[in-house]
């Protein structure tokens, strides 16, 4: 009895955000986040979405504004063409991500797929497709083919 | 009807959890929906310029469709960062002004959208 309360054993009463970096997510855990974190960054980056929408519909002006932004960039070329190209490409990857994790989800539903297999197989198919198809667009959008 | 007063009331969930998990995938099908039929009118609607990029929302079922994917997107949206908030900001202040922010800035983009689609 008295060996154990000396022993200081540890304790945990909640988790910290530093523990992140000791996770091992599972690829199903992997998705999920990437699903959150895709979604908050086209939250905070929808004004530049319905900038480009508004730009790119309003007037054959504003259509010229809307494409040398990617290609002079803002302020004479102050904010390089490139910049926003990345921006851009960011938005494509969230885009791809959150809409192949959302249809990942609702095909799980619809099928009652819960198994930790099917769990880990259609991550594995959402992580391919979204990364995949980002890779061809990015290709494209930087002028590869 | 059954009995939800007194001894036998049930006192837990306010069902907004499964109206809200419901409209996350009704709203999210609308989405859909509309990146296919968007897609599909710049896949075969000939080389992309402004005419005929522009023109994809001139006709009024496309404006009502992108209205509506627009109001879907809005809720859609305010479910998924609400449910971001109560996962990581304990803190009721800090929590209850980004709810604020939130708001504002959906509502605003939401209503900045439709007055871009407005006036085509």
């Amino acid at each position: 009895m008295a060996d154990n309360a000396k022993t200081p054993r540890p304790v945990y009463r909640n988790i910290h955000v530093s523990d992140i970096v000791t996770y091992r997510l599972p690829l199903a855990g992997i998705v999920s986040i990437l699903h959150r974190i895709s979604g908050a960054l086209m939250f905070l980056l929808m004004p530049f979405i319905i900038w480009m929408f508004d730009a790119s519909v309003t007037s054959e002006i504003s259509y010229e504004s809307f494409t040398s932004v990617f290609t002079v960039g803002c302020a004479d070329g102050a904010i390089p063409g490139w910049f926003f190209k990345l921006i851009a490409l960011a938005l494509i990857w969230a885009y791809l991500t959150h809409f192949t994790a959302g249809m990942r989800h609702l095909l799980m539903e619809v099928t009652h797929s819960y198994s930790k297999q099917a769990g880990k197989s259609t991550a594995v198919t959402t992580l391919v497709l979204s990364t995949g198809l980002t890779v061809v667009l990015a290709a494209k959008l930087f002028g590869l083919f | 009807m059954s009995q939800n007063y007194g001894t036998k009331r049930i006192v837990t969930g306010a069902h907004y959890g499964l109206r809200d998990w419901l409209a996350q995938r009704v709203t999210a099908v609308l989405m859909a929906l509309f990146t296919i039929v968007l897609l599909a009118q710049v896949i075969f609607g000939g080389p992309l310029g402004y005419d005929s990029w522009a023109g994809i929302f001139s006709s009024q079922w496309m404006k009502t469709l992108t209205f509506v994917v627009i109001l879907a997107m809005l809720y859609h949206v305010w479910v998924g960062v609400r449910e971001i908030f109560m996962d990581y900001i304990k803190p009721v202040s800090i929590r209850l002004s980004l709810y604020v922010f939130a708001i504002v800035w959906l509502v605003g983009c939401a209503g900045w959208a439709i007055q871009v689609l407005w006036r085509l």
